[in-house]
C-alpha cells in the first residue's frame, strides 16, 4: 500500500497554558473523504488550524505529500496542495467575488486541469454572474460556497474543510454535501470537520471521532453509524 | 472676503492636502497590512527631501528641464522605497508579533537613528533645493497669482490617487494588499508568501513618503526637523480618515488642507491646535476614523506580555526598599552637587515613570503621550512663579491640580477610544500643548521657554531641594502604589483584563479609566513642577514627543510586569543618558538601537528578564487540563 496523503502522528497543542489536544493520530489517502466529527470544543478545529501551520503544535509526524510540514510557514504548506476552508469562511468581504478567487489562485501541480470560474461554478451555480459582486453583499450560504472555490482556486490535493454545513439552510447543506462529492470525485481528498452525522455519513468513507482533544474512535463510516455506544458517548448532544 | 481671494486660498488648501495625502496614503497602506504604526514615515519623508536636494540638482546641470527635475523626484523615492524595504526585511518582520507599543517603540528607534544619520551626512543647516524648471512662474485666477508649482502639486496628488486606485484595483500586488489588509492570516492558507508581500506593501509605503518629502523641495528649506512635524500632520490624516483606509486618508487630507488654509486667517496662532481638535472630535463621534473599520485584529494585545504581578512587599523587598530609601537619605549628605543634581532628576523622572506605568501595567491605557501632564505641571509652576508671582509651595501644590485638570479633560476623550487609536490620541493631546507652548511665545516664552524658576529661599541649597523632592516624589508613588490594591484598583486592573467582563459585573469602566487617567496626570504634574524649580526654567521639550518616548522606555526598561519596575528603568534610563550624552555626538543614535535592541531581545524589560531567569530554575508548571 501507498504511503497515505496525509499523516499524523501524536499531535498536541496547546492555547498558552490550556493544552487542547492530546496525542492525536489520523491519515488520509489520496481521493479520500476521511470525517473528523466531535461535539463543539472538542479539538476539530485546533486539529486543522495545527496542520495547516496556524497553532503551534507538537507531533511525532506530520507529513503532507511526502513533506515534513511541522516547521513550514503556512503559505508553504498551502503551497504543497494543503487547502484550508476555516470555518468562519473568512472571506474578503472588501472584495469582489472574482477577486477574492484570485487571492486562491495558484498554478496547477504536475499537468493536472487547473480550476476555473466554470469548473466551479459547476459545483456552485450559485457564484455563476456573481463575479462583480461584493463578497459583503452575499448570503451565508453564497459566502459559503465562495470560501470553498477560493481554495480550490489554488487547484489543491487535498482540503481541510471545517463544518461546511454549520449554520446553513438544508438545502443549502445539501449542496455543500454534492459538492464535497463532486471535489472527490475530481481526486481531491477532503479532511471534513463535522458534528452533523448525517452530513458527514453521506459524503464520507472513514471517521475519527474526537472528543477532548483525544481521538476516541476510528473506523469506516459504516462502522461508525453501527457503533450506537461511541455516538451516544461522543457525538450526541 | 472677496471670491478671488476665497479661491486662491482653498487651492493651496488642496496643494497642501495633496502632499498631505501622497504621504499620507504610504502609511495608511502600511498599517493596513502590517498593522505597523510606522513612526518612521516621517523620516522617510525627510529621507526624501534629502535626497531630492542632492540627486535633483545633479541632473539639473545635465539638462535644466522638468523631466529632469521629475527624474530626480523619482529617483529620490525610488531610493526611499528601497530603504522602508530594507526596513522591513531587518527590522519590521522581526516584530509583527510583538504589542503594538513595542512596535511604535522600534520604530521610533528608527526615527532616533535617521536624525543622527541624516545629521551626520547633510550636516545640521537647512538645505534650500532648487525650483522646478518651467513651473517657477505664476499663474493668474480671477487676477490673483498663485504659484504653479502649486497647480502641479494638485495634480501630482490626483495623479498619485488614481495610480494607487489602478494598483490596488487592478492588479494582483492591489488585490493581495487588500486582501490581507482584511485577513492576513487567511492570505497565508491560501499560499501567499506573506514575506514578499510585507516588503512590497513597505517598498510602496516608503516610497509615497519618499515622493512626498523629494515634492517638497521647491516648497520648503529640506531641514531635521522635517520628520516629526509631518508625522503628527500625518498620524492626524490617516486617524481621521480610518486607519488603513486610502480613500479616507485622501477626504481626511482634504479637510485638513481646507482647514489650515481657512484656519490660518481666522487663528493664525493655533492653526495645529485646530487640527487635533478635529481629529478629538471625529475620533469621538466616529471611533475608527471616517472610513475605518473596527480593528481587523482585535484581541491582539497593545501590552507586552505578561500581566503585572502583584506580589506584595516580602522581607526581601522591604529590605531591598528599606535599603533604597537609607540610601537615599544619605545622598546629601556625602555626594557631591552633581551626585544630588542626579538623585533629584531620578527621583522626579522615577515618579513620572511609575505614573506612567499605573497607566499602561495597571489601566491598561498606553499613552504615547505622557510628556504632557509632565510639562503642563512644569509649566504651571514655571508661569505661576515667574508671571503671576507666586511663591514655590502654592506653585508646587497648583502643578498636579493644573496637571490633573488638563488629564480630566483630555481623558475625558481619550478614555473613549482603545488600542492603537487611543495611543494616537494621547499623542495628539500631548501635541496641542506642545503647539501651544511652542507658538503662544508671549506666555510661554516659545522655544526658549522661561528662565528664573526657582525655589523658594530655604530650599535653595541642593541639599534642601533634594528632600523635598524625595518627600513628595515618594509620598506620591507611595500613595499611588496603594491606590492599585484598592477597590478602585481592582476595578480598573479587571476593566484592563477585560473591559467587557468588567462592565458586565458593574464597572463603569470609562469612568473608572477617566478616573486613573487624571489621578496619573496629576502624579506626572507633581513631577513635572518639581523638574522646573530643580532645573530652574521651562521650555518645550518638557512636553515634546521625545520626553514621552524616554518615558515609555523608562517604563519598559523596568518592565512592565513589577510595580518597582519603572522605579529601576527611571533610575537606570536616566543613569544612562547622563553618563553617555556628554560623551557622544551620537546620542540618538545609540538610544534608538537600545530601543530596537531592547524590543528584539528583552521584550519584558530588566525587571522582566530577570524573573524569567528565575522562572527558569523552578521546575516547569504542567499545562492545565488532562486527557479524561
Amino acid at each position: 500500500m501507498t504511503e497515505p496523503l496525509l499523516t499524523i502522528r501524536n499531535l498536541s497543542a496547546a492555547y498558552g497554558m490550556a493544552s487542547v489536544l492530546f496525542d492525536v493520530s489520523l491519515e488520509a489517502r489520496r481521493g479520500e473523504v476521511v470525517a473528523l466529527m466531535g461535539r463543539n470544543g472538542a479539538g476539530k478545529t485546533t486539529t486543522l488550524k495545527a496542520i495547516i501551520g496556524m497553532v503551534e503544535a507538537k507531533a511525532e509526524a506530520l507529513s503532507f505529500s511526502g513533506h515534513d510540514i511541522r516547521k513550514l510557514p503556512s503559505y508553504r504548506i498551502a503551497r504543497l496542495g494543503l487547502g484550508y476552508v476555516p470555518e468562519e469562511r473568512r472571506i474578503f468581504t472588501d472584495l469582489t467575488v472574482q477577486e477574492n478567487l484570485d487571492v486562491g489562485r495558484r498554478p496547477a501541480r504536475d499537468g493536472r486541469e487547473a480550476w476555473t470560474l466554470e469548473r466551479l461554478c459547476a459545483i456552485f451555480p450559485n457564484l455563476a454572474e456573481m463575479e462583480g459582486r461584493r463578497a459583503s453583499a452575499m448570503s451565508g450560504g453564497e459566502q459559503q460556497m465562495l470560501t470553498i472555490a477560493r481554495t480550490l482556486m489554488g487547484n489543491p490535493d487535498m482540503v481541510l474543510l471545517d463544518e461546511p454545513s454549520e449554520g446553513l439552510a438544508p438545502v443549502i447543506v445539501e449542496q455543500m454535501a454534492e459538492a464535497v462529492v463532486a471535489m472527490k470525485a475530481t481526486g481531491i481528498a477532503v479532511l471534513l470537520c463535522e458534528q452533523n452525522l448525517h452530513f458527514a455519513a453521506a459524503v464520507s468513507d472513514r471517521a475519527y471521532v474526537i472528543e477532548k482533544g483525544a481521538i476516541r474512535f476510528s473506523g469506516t463510516m459504516v462502522e461508525l453509524e453501527a457503533n450506537d455506544e461511541v455516538r451516544e458517548a461522543y457525538l450526541t448532544v | 472676503m472677496d471670491l478671488s481671494f476665497v479661491i486662491i486660498q482653498s487651492l493651496s488648501g488642496l496643494a497642501s492636502a495633496s502632499s498631505l495625502f501622497i504621504i499620507a496614503s504610504g502609511l495608511t497602506i502600511v498599517f493596513g497590512v502590517t498593522r505597523i504604526v510606522n513612526f518612521a514615515h516621517g523620516s522617510l519623508y525627510m529621507l526624501g527631501g534629502y535626497l531630492g536636494v542632492t540627486i535633483v540638482p545633479l541632473l539639473l546641470d545635465v539638462d535644466r528641464s522638468l523631466p529632469m527635475f521629475l527624474l530626480g523626484v523619482l529617483i529620490s523615492a525610488l531610493i526611499v522605497g528601497a530603504v522602508g524595504a530594507l526596513m522591513e526585511i531587518l527590522l519590521l518582520r522581526r516584530i509583527y508579533h510583538v504589542p503594538e507599543l513595542f512596535q511604535l517603540l522600534a520604530t521610533f528607534g528608527v526615527v532616533l537613528i535617521v536624525q543622527d544619520l541624516v545629521i551626520k551626512v547633510w550636516g545640521a543647516v537647512e538645505i534650500p533645493g532648487p525650483r522646478a524648471p518651467s513651473l517657477r512662474h505664476g499663474v493668474f485666477i480671477l487676477d490673483q497669482r498663485f504659484p504653479a508649482y502649486e497647480l502641479f502639486l494638485i495634480a501630482a496628488g490626483l495623479v498619485v490617487l488614481a495610480g494607487l486606485w489602478l494598483l490596488m484595483q487592478k492588479t494582483r500586488f492591489g488585490v493581495l494588499i487588500r486582501a490581507a489588509t482584511q485577513d492576513r492570516e487567511m492570505v497565508a492558507a491560501l499560499g501567499v508568501n506573506q514575506a514578499w508581500l510585507f516588503t512590497g506593501t513597505l517598498f510602496l509605503g516608503a516610497f509615497l513618503a519618499g515622493l512626498g518629502g523629494a515634492l517638497q523641495i521647491p516648497r520648503v528649506a529640506i531641514n531635521t526637523q522635517m520628520d516629526i512635524s509631518i508625522i503628527t500632520e500625518v498620524f492626524v490624516v490617516t486617524v481621521i480618515g480610518g486607519m488603513g483606509s486610502v480613500p479616507g486618508a485622501f477626504i481626511a487630507a482634504l479637510i485638513i488642507g481646507q482647514l489650515q488654509a481657512f484656519g490660518i486667517l481666522i487663528f493664525p496662532k493655533i492653526t495645529l491646535v485646530l487640527v487635533f481638535l478635529l481629529m478629538a472630535v471625529v475620533l469621538v463621534i466616529k471611533p475608527w476614523g471616517l472610513f475605518g473599520k473596527p480593528d481587523a485584529s482585535a484581541g491582539r494585545a497593545i501590552l507586552p506580555e505578561g500581566i503585572l504581578s502583584l506580589k506584595r512587599f516580602g522581607t526581601v523587598d522591604n529590605l531591598v526598599a528599606g535599603v533604597a530609601i537609607a540610601v537615599l537619605l544619605a545622598l546629601p549628605v556625602f555626594g557631591d552637587n552633581y551626585m544630588i543634581k542626579v538623585g533629584i532628576e531620578v527621583l522626579v523622572l522615577a515618579l513620572a515613570a511609575f505614573s506612567l506605568h499605573f497607566l499602561i501595567g495597571v489601566g491598561g491605557i498606553v499613552s504615547f503621550g505622557h510628556a504632557a501632564y509632565f510639562g503642563i505641571g512644569a509649566y504651571a509652576a514655571g508661569l505661576l512663579v515667574t508671571r503671576l508671582g507666586f511663591a514655590m509651595e502654592p506653585a508646587l501644590i497648583l502643578a498636579p491640580l493644573i496637571a490633573g485638570a488638563f488629564a480630566a479633560l483630555f481623558g475625558y476623550f481619550i478614555v473613549r477610544l482603545s488600542g492603537i487609536y487611543l495611543a494616537m490620541l494621547t499623542l495628539a493631546f500631548a501635541q496641542i500643548v506642545y503647539a501651544v507652548c511652542f507658538q503662544w511665545v508671549d506666555l510661554t516664552g516659545g522655544d526658549n521657554g522661561v528662565v528664573g524658576v526657582w525655589p523658594s529661599g530655604w530650599a535653595t541649597s541642593r541639599q534642601v531641594y533634594f528632600y523635598l523632592v524625595l518627600a513628595f516624589t515618594l509620598s506620591a508613588i507611595i500613595a499611588l502604589r496603594h491606590a492599585i490594591y484598592t477597590p478602585f484598583g481592582y476595578a480598573l486592573r479587571a476593566a484592563r483584563d477585560s473591559a467587557t467582563r468588567a462592565d458586565a459585573i458593574g464597572i463603569d469602566v470609562r469612568r473608572i479609566r477617566w478616573f486613573a487617567f487624571t489621578l496619573s496626570g496629576a502624579a506626572a504634574g507633581l513631577a513635572g513642577g518639581l523638574y522646573s524649580f530643580s532645573k530652574g526654567s521651562i521650555d518645550p521639550t518638557m512636553i515634546s514627543i521625545p520626553m514621552s518616548v524616554d518615558f515609555l522606555v523608562m517604563v519598559l526598561l523596568g518592565g512592565i510586569q513589577t510595580v518597582m519596575g519603572p522605579l529601576v528603568g527611571a533610575a537606570a534610563f536616566h543613569s544612562i543618558k547622563d553618563f553617555f550624552m556628554p560623551l557622544t555626538d551620537f546620542w540618538r543614535m545609540f538610544l534608538g538601537a537600545s530601543i530596537i535592541l531592547m524590543v528584539l531581545v528583552f521584550p519584558r524589560g530588566i525587571a522582566g528578564a530577570a524573573s524569567l531567569l528565575t522562572d527558569r530554575f523552578k521546575p516547569n508548571p504542567k499545562p492545565l487540563g488532562l486527557p479524561a
